[in-house]
C-alpha cells in the first residue's frame, strides 16, 4: 500500500511538473491540442496503475510520453477514413516514433512556448486566451478556471474546447513569432500570464491553495519567456513586476490577517533576494531602451521598495511614472493612482483637482480605489460626511474581506475625527 | 493546407465608384493574383457578378424552389474569393492581408475541410 500511495505521488508530481511539456510536446506534432490532452490524461491514468506493480520507470517522462503516443495513433485510427487519413496518420506515427526513441536518451525539447504563442494566437478571441493557456500548459481544469473568470464552468470549457479545435482545424502554427511581429504577439502571452498572477495575487492569505499556485505559475511562466526571449524589454519588465509583488506577500497582512497597505508595510518583512533579482531585470530591460507598460509597472514598484533604504516612497518618480503609464494606456484607473501620488508630492489641493476631474469616468463608479482615495482625501480635509458617504461605496464594490475590514475601521475612525475637530 | 479567401466589400460604393478609382483596383488585383500565382499558393479564385445576378435555390419537401437574390442580405456583400495552399494560418493571415479587398472590406478566411477526415 505504502508502494502504492508513493507511485500514485509521484505520478502525480511528474503530472504537474511536466503536464504543460508533454502537451505541447504532442500538440505541436499534431496540431490536436484537446487530442494530446485526453491521451496524456490517458497515459498518466495508466501510470497510477502500472507503476505501483512495475516500480517507477527510469525516465518517467518518456514512459508517459510512449502511453501517450499509442493513444493518440488509436485515436486516429479510429478516426481517419479514406487514403489521406491514412497517409497522415502514418506522418505522425513515424514522427512520434521517432521521439519515442529520442526521449530515452535525450531530453524532450521544452515547446510550451510555442503552445502558449498558438493560444495567444490573434485568431483566437482575445477573452480566451488567458485561461487556453492556464489549460493547456499548466493543466488547470475549466471549473478552476471559470471560476478565476467569473464564467460558469460549463460556458468555459465549451470556450476552451471551440478554440483547441480552432487551433487544430485552421491550422494555428506552434511557432515563435518572427521579429516583426513579435510585439504584437507576446502582448497577449504577456497579458494571459499577468492574468495568471493577478488571479492568485487577489487571495493574499494563501488559505487557498490551488489560488496560491497561481502567483507561482505566473511567475514560473514569466521566467519561461525570459529564459527563451531573455532580450524583451517588456517581458523583462513583467517578471520583474511579479517579483516585486511576490517579494511583498508577507508584509500585506498583519499576523491576524488584516490588511496592510503598501505605505505602512514593514519593509523589514519584505524579501530582499526577490527585490534584488527583480531591479536587476528592470535595470537590464530599461538598457534596451523600449519602454512599456510592464516596465512603468516595474518602475512604480521599485520607486515604493526604495522605501526600505530611504524610509520614504520616491513619490516625485511614481508621479513621473504615473504620467507615462497614464500616456500609455489612457486609463482612468491609472488616473486615480496618479492622483493618490499628486497627494504626497503637491498636497491636498492638487489631488482634490485630479479626482474631481475624473468624477464623470463611468469606469470609476465600480472601481474601489476610486472611491478609498476620495473618502481618504475628504478626511484629510475634515469633509466628514462626504468621507463616510465615499468609504460606504469603496466599502461596498471590495471583494476582499480583510480589505472590506480596512475600509471599515477608516471609516469607523472618522467618528473620532469628527469629534475632535 | 487549403483556405478559401472570401471577399466581402459594399458592392454599391465599388459598383458606383469612378472610373478611374475601379481601374486602379483592378490593377491592384491583377498584381495581387500574379503574386499568388508566382508565390506558387494560389489554386483559383474569381471575381463574382453583382448580388443583383445571384439566385438561391433551396428544395422545400422534395421541391426546388428558386428565390431571386442572393442568400443573406448585408451590408457588405461577397465579391469574389481565392483558394490558396499554403503551410498555416498564419501565411493565410499574411495572404489574405495583401488582398486589396481588405483595404476598404474584409476577407474572411476559412480552412478548407480536408477529404476523408
Amino acid at each position: 500500500m505504502a508502494d502504492n500511495g508513493q507511485a500514485r505521488e509521484t505520478a502525480e508530481r511528474i503530472a504537474r511538473r511536466h503536464y504543460g511539456k508533454l502537451v505541447a510536446f504532442l500538440a505541436a506534432r499534431t496540431g490536436d491540442v484537446a487530442g494530446a490532452e485526453d491521451a496524456l490524461s490517458d497515459a498518466f491514468a495508466a501510470a497510477l496503475l502500472d507503476w505501483p506493480k512495475s516500480g517507477v520507470p527510469q525516465i518517467p517522462e518518456a514512459w508517459l510520453l510512449t502511453a501517450a503516443r499509442r493513444r493518440i495513433i488509436d485515436m486516429n485510427r479510429r478516426k481517419a477514413t479514406g487514403e489521406k487519413g491514412a497517409s497522415h496518420l502514418e506522418l505522425i506515427a513515424r514522427e512520434l516514433r521517432a521521439l519515442e526513441i529520442n526521449a530515452d536518451r535525450t531530453q524532450i525539447p521544452d515547446e510550451r512556448l510555442r503552445l502558449m504563442f498558438a493560444c495567444a494566437h490573434p485568431a483566437i478571441d482575445p477573452a480566451i486566451r488567458a485561461p487556453l493557456i492556464l489549460q493547456t500548459v499548466l493543466g488547470f481544469d475549466a471549473v478552476a478556471i471559470g471560476s478565476a473568470f467569473l464564467i460558469s464552468p460549463a460556458a468555459m470549457g465549451k470556450r476552451l474546447v471551440r478554440a483547441k479545435s480552432k487551433i487544430g482545424q485552421a491550422r494555428i502554427p506552434f511557432r515563435i513569432p518572427e521579429r516583426t511581429e513579435m510585439h504584437e504577439r507576446l502582448d497577449s502571452v504577456l497579458e494571459a500570464i499577468y492574468a495568471v498572477f493577478a488571479e492568485g495575487w487577489s487571495e493574499p492569505t494563501g488559505t487557498d491553495v490551488r489560488r496560491r499556485e497561481w502567483t507561482e505559475e505566473g511567475i514560473w511562466l514569466g521566467r519561461l519567456v525570459i529564459s527563451l526571449l531573455p532580450d524583451e524589454p517588456e517581458a523583462l519588465g513583467l517578471l520583474a513586476l511579479m517579483l516585486y509583488a511576490e517579494s511583498r506577500r508577507r508584509a500585506r497582512r498583519s499576523p491576524d490577517g488584516r490588511y496592510v497597505p503598501l505605505q505602512e508595510q514593514d519593509t523589514a518583512l519584505w524579501d530582499e533576494a526577490l527585490i534584488d533579482e527583480a531591479e536587476t531585470l528592470l535595470r537590464k530591460a530599461s538598457a534596451i531602451q523600449m519602454t512599456g507598460r510592464y516596465q512603468l509597472e516595474a518602475a512604480l514598484q521599485s520607486a515604493h521598495v526604495v522605501r526600505r533604504k530611504t524610509g520614504r516612497a520616491d513619490w516625485a518618480a511614481i508621479e513621473r511614472i504615473y504620467d507615462a503609464l497614464f500616456a500609455v494606456t489612457g486609463s482612468p484607473v491609472v488616473a486615480v493612482n496618479r492622483a493618490v501620488a499628486l497627494a504626497q508630492t503637491r498636497g491636498a489641493a492638487a489631488w482634490l483637482k485630479a479626482l474631481d476631474a475624473l468624477a464623470k469616468e463611468e469606469k470609476l463608479a465600480d472601481y474601489q480605489p476610486y472611491w478609498a482615495a476620495r473618502a481618504d482625501l475628504f478626511a484629510q480635509l475634515g469633509n466628514i460626511s462626504a468621507a463616510g458617504e465615499a468609504y460606504c461605496r469603496a466599502i461596498g464594490l471590495e471583494r476582499d474581506s480583510a480589505v472590506r475590514a480596512f475600509l471599515q475601521e477608516q471609516q469607523a475612525a472618522l467618528s473620532v475625527l469628527a469629534k475632535k475637530t | 493546407m487549403q483556405y478559401l479567401f472570401l471577399i466581402y466589400g459594399n458592392e454599391q460604393a465599388m459598383l458606383s465608384a469612378p472610373k478611374e478609382t475601379a481601374e486602379k483596383t483592378m490593377a491592384a488585383y491583377a498584381a495581387y493574383t500574379d503574386a499568388m500565382t508566382k508565390a506558387g499558393v494560389l489554386v483559383g479564385g474569381n471575381r463574382l457578378r453583382p448580388t443583383s445576378s445571384a439566385s438561391s435555390v433551396r428544395v422545400n419537401n422534395g421541391k426546388p424552389q428558386v428565390l431571386d437574390g442572393p442568400y443573406a442580405e448585408i451590408k457588405e456583400q461577397l465579391a469574389g474569393y481565392y483558394l490558396v495552399d499554403v503551410p498555416d494560418l498564419d501565411a493565410a493571415l499574411s495572404w489574405a492581408a495583401r488582398c486589396p479587398g481588405a483595404e476598404r472590406g474584409t476577407i474572411e478566411v476559412r480552412p478548407v475541410w480536408p477529404r476523408g477526415e
